[in-house]
């Protein structure tokens, strides 16, 4: 089997090497398919579904990016890839974004050469604890034991916060959030500590959430982002501008419904512009007119994307809070289409 | 006289007594558990304290089995339906149980392809296990490798007829050629693969087949417990050869030859299979233009290889050096040459020696496959912990999915060594 494989493979290779050329976005177009890397699986933010079918937070910006450029959401290639192998996925070319609840740090940032186009997810870190323990606030914390996941930033934040207020803690250290949750439910320890969202989202599968809550104190800023590659700078245009498409159409009252109705010509000049109906945003892309118009076409805007993956109506009942519109006291503030 | 003599002995039994059943302290159940359960006070404290535990074991298990429920939508209903109970949530293997087997990019509409390749493996495999079956059938075996790549993968038929070819070819050149010298027969019949490969490249048709029942399915599209057979069935049959080779290599006298073996295998044992499997995924697509890289099953299934390549040849080494001095002598008195003896006098029984360390490393191997997980392969473990437990309706159940995999590969692993065992009393090994 081995030797037809390497027949196979020699083959395809041959067929497949053509010259990478620099701009992303033509290989895109030439391949007919974007390339999106997401997480293994990640409640809410990523996992296929019984059919093979992949949804999730993350996912909607995917489909997003492939309509803005193909046309079409489901013209994707979801590539899954692990903390471990995401960055070497997208430096090397086989990944064109990567869209994986990825911390938008400097050291990403800067010294591992890639360019995160916004933020779609502010995430913090945050504390679940059992109501029956009675405390209302993390500063109540003083000598808990903590189960934390062991060599993560959340372990060196849980660190730094407890020095802070001058308060003690015993860790609990364990590996995977799957153990975490086993060893909290058996009460191996006082408090879990991790991503707010990954705690709402653990909680939402016990079997009586509502003895649990969530503490209000956010040690850390955790800010989940879309990133490309260094050196691509149009390709980075696109996918930044995809999502504060995004965004911008939410706050602009443009949604999934009403979009048809829309992009046939409002009284609101930047919606016009937004939709393709006047200037030539989308040819300053490289793209067609009515590129954001297919960006929003596929599942709505940001907020309808976030309340349809992770939203309070869904299991894991996440609330906008730092995620919400600017004008609604939250970060989501696009630049201006103009 | 006679009467008092008659008399004096009231009663004479003239027929044995029929035989009288043990009494019942001293047979049956009874007098079985008094020898092997409650022999002494001690053994009697064992004995309790082991029911006990298993009560509790069962008591906790086996209601938890039977309440299980089988059809629901998610693990928030099987709560809802089991209302409190203690009870297994098994509907997300009824729901599940396709994406559990052979992934979840893999077309539902032709699963019969990987069920036929595997139905076939079983009457590829039973000649080489079975050495009673009609030799004849060992041409299906050398046919199915060609076979199980077409159903598996689809696309063009030509590529694994030319990829057959090439090997036919290099067969026939290599048996031609035999008899001037080995070294040129085998370089013979390399070139003789290349090129009818090189030639055959052109017949291969360049569109990919996208519709229809053998539609070409990309590796990528590959997981769950196909993908662990695959790569344990693929790995054990080529690591085994290679195996050989390297522990042949190993005692050569020739010393570059036995330098090379002796650092392959010294590196490769020396370095975490996780490692290997991390620089097949992330460090070769570095080396490769992005578009060109060698298959992720092919780099996956090479370093599987090597690894237990490595491991086999020291088990084999372990057989041949248990092997006494006469035997080869034996083999250079008769007149054989290095081949002939390896092939007729020591290694038949090097490998019998060798059989149980062997079966440990193909248990093991096939146990391995699952680490594919780390590097993005949804293999069977990598279904559960990737897709199946992030997806909204079935995060947080564990124990069902778990014990679902356990099972899987229980079976397959108690059936090699069952094998093992059955070859080993076969064989007769221990010359008794």
């Amino acid at each position: 089997m081995k030797k037809t494989l390497i027949l196979g493979a020699l083959t395809l290779a041959g067929l497949a090497a053509t010259a990478a050329s620099a701009a992303t976005v033509d290989d895109v177009k030439a391949r007919g398919k974007l390339n999106c890397g997401v997480t293994t699986g990640l409640v809410g933010f990523a996992a296929p579904d019984a059919n093979g079918v992949w949804e999730g937070f993350d996912v909607g910006v995917c489909r997003a990016v492939a309509a803005a450029v193909l046309g079409d959401g489901n013209a994707v290639e979801f590539v899954p890839t692990t903390g471990k192998t995401r960055f070497t996925a997208l430096a090397s070319g086989e990944i064109d974004m990567l869209a994986r609840n990825t911390t938008w740090t400097f050291s990403r940032d800067v010294d591992l050469k890639f360019e995160f186009t916004g933020v779609n997810y502010y995430d913090g870190q945050g504390f679940m604890v059992p109501k029956a323990l009675g405390v209302s606030s993390a500063k109540d914390l003083d000598g808990a034991t903590v189960c934390i996941q062991t060599g993560t930033t959340t372990e060196l934040n849980l660190a730094d916060f407890f020095r802070a207020n001058n308060i003690s803690y015993e860790p609990v250290p364990i590996e995977t959030n799957a153990e975490a949750q086993q060893q909290y439910l058996a009460g191996a320890c006082d408090v879990y500590t991790t991503d707010a969202s990954g705690l709402a989202a653990t909680r939402a599968t016990f079997e009586a959430p509502g003895d649990h809550v969530l503490l209000p104190e956010i040690i850390s800023k955790e800010p989940l982002g879309p990133l490309v590659r260094h050196g691509d700078n149009n390709w980075g245009d696109i996918v930044r501008w995809t999502f504060n498409a995004l965004v911008t159409a939410e706050e602009l009252g443009v949604t999934s419904a009403n979009l048809a109705e829309m992009s046939a010509g409002s009284n609101n000049p930047e919606i016009n512009r937004l939709l393709g109906t006047e200037g030539n945003l989308g040819e300053m892309l490289g793209l067609s007119a009515d590129w954001a118009k297919n960006a929003i076409g596929v599942a709505g805007n940001y907020g309808e994307i976030f309340d349809a993956n992770i939203g309070e109506a869904t299991s894991i009942g996440l609330s906008r809070g730092l995620n919400a519109q600017w004008k609604d006291g939250g970060l989501m503030y696009s630049p201006p289409f103009r | 006289m006679s009467d008092s003599s008659k008399n004096s002995i009231a009663f004479v039994r003239t027929e044995v007594l029929p035989e009288l059943p043990p009494p019942s302290n001293a047979t049956g159940a009874v007098r079985w558990m008094r020898d092997n359960l409650f022999a002494t006070p001690g053994n009697s404290v064992l004995t309790i304290a082991a029911i006990l535990v298993i009560y509790i074991v069962l008591s906790a298990t086996v209601p938890w089995m039977i309440n299980g429920i089988w059809n629901s939508d998610s693990l928030s209903q099987c709560r809802e339906i089991l209302d409190g109970q203690s009870g297994a949530c098994f509907a997300v293997l009824a729901e599940r149980w396709n994406q559990l087997l052979f992934g979840f990019t893999y077309p539902k509409d032709i699963y019969w392809r990987p069920g036929l390749a595997f139905v076939l493996l079983f009457v590829a495999v039973a000649p080489v296990l079975f050495f009673d079956l009609p030799r004849k059938l060992l041409l299906f075996t050398a046919v199915y490798p060609f076979i199980a790549f077409y159903l598996i993968w689809g696309g063009s038929v030509m590529v694994p007829l030319v990829a057959l070819a090439g090997f036919v070819a290099g067969a026939i050149v290599f048996l031609r050629l035999i008899k001037n010298s080995f070294a040129v027969s085998a370089f013979g019949a390399l070139v003789a693969a290349i090129v009818v490969w090189y030639a055959g490249g052109f017949l291969i048709p360049e569109a990919e087949i996208t519709e229809g029942a053998m539609r070409s399915i990309p590796s990528r599209d590959l997981g769950g417990f196909m993908l662990n057979m695959m790569l344990g069935v693929t790995c054990v049959s080529l690591s085994l050869p290679i195996g050989i080779a390297l522990a042949l290599g190993r005692q050569s006298s020739m010393p570059f030859i036995k330098m090379v073996c002796v650092v392959f295998i010294e590196f490769v044992r020396g370095v975490p299979l996780i490692t290997l499997l991390f620089v097949a995924s992330v460090m070769l697509s570095y080396f490769f233009p992005p578009e060109a890289t060698v298959d992720l099953f092919l780099r996956v299934v090479i370093m599987i290889t090597l690894f237990s390549a490595a491991y086999i040849a020291e088990v084999i080494r372990g057989g041949l050096a248990a092997l006494p001095k006469g035997q080869y002598e034996a083999g250079d008195s008769l007149g054989l040459d290095y081949a002939q003896s390896m092939r007729l006098i020591i290694l038949p029984q090097a490998l019998k020696i060798s059989i149980p360390g062997i079966v440990n490393v193909a248990v093991g191997l096939f146990k391995d496959t699952t680490l594919v997980s780390v590097i993005s392969m949804f293999d069977l473990v990598g279904m559960i912990r990737g897709p199946i437990l992030a997806s909204t309706e079935w995060n947080g159940v564990y124990w069902e999915l778990f014990l679902f995999a356990a099972v899987l590969f229980f079976v397959v692993c108690y059936g090699i060594s069952q094998y093992s065992q059955w070859l080993e009393r076969r064989l007769a090994t221990d010359h008794r």
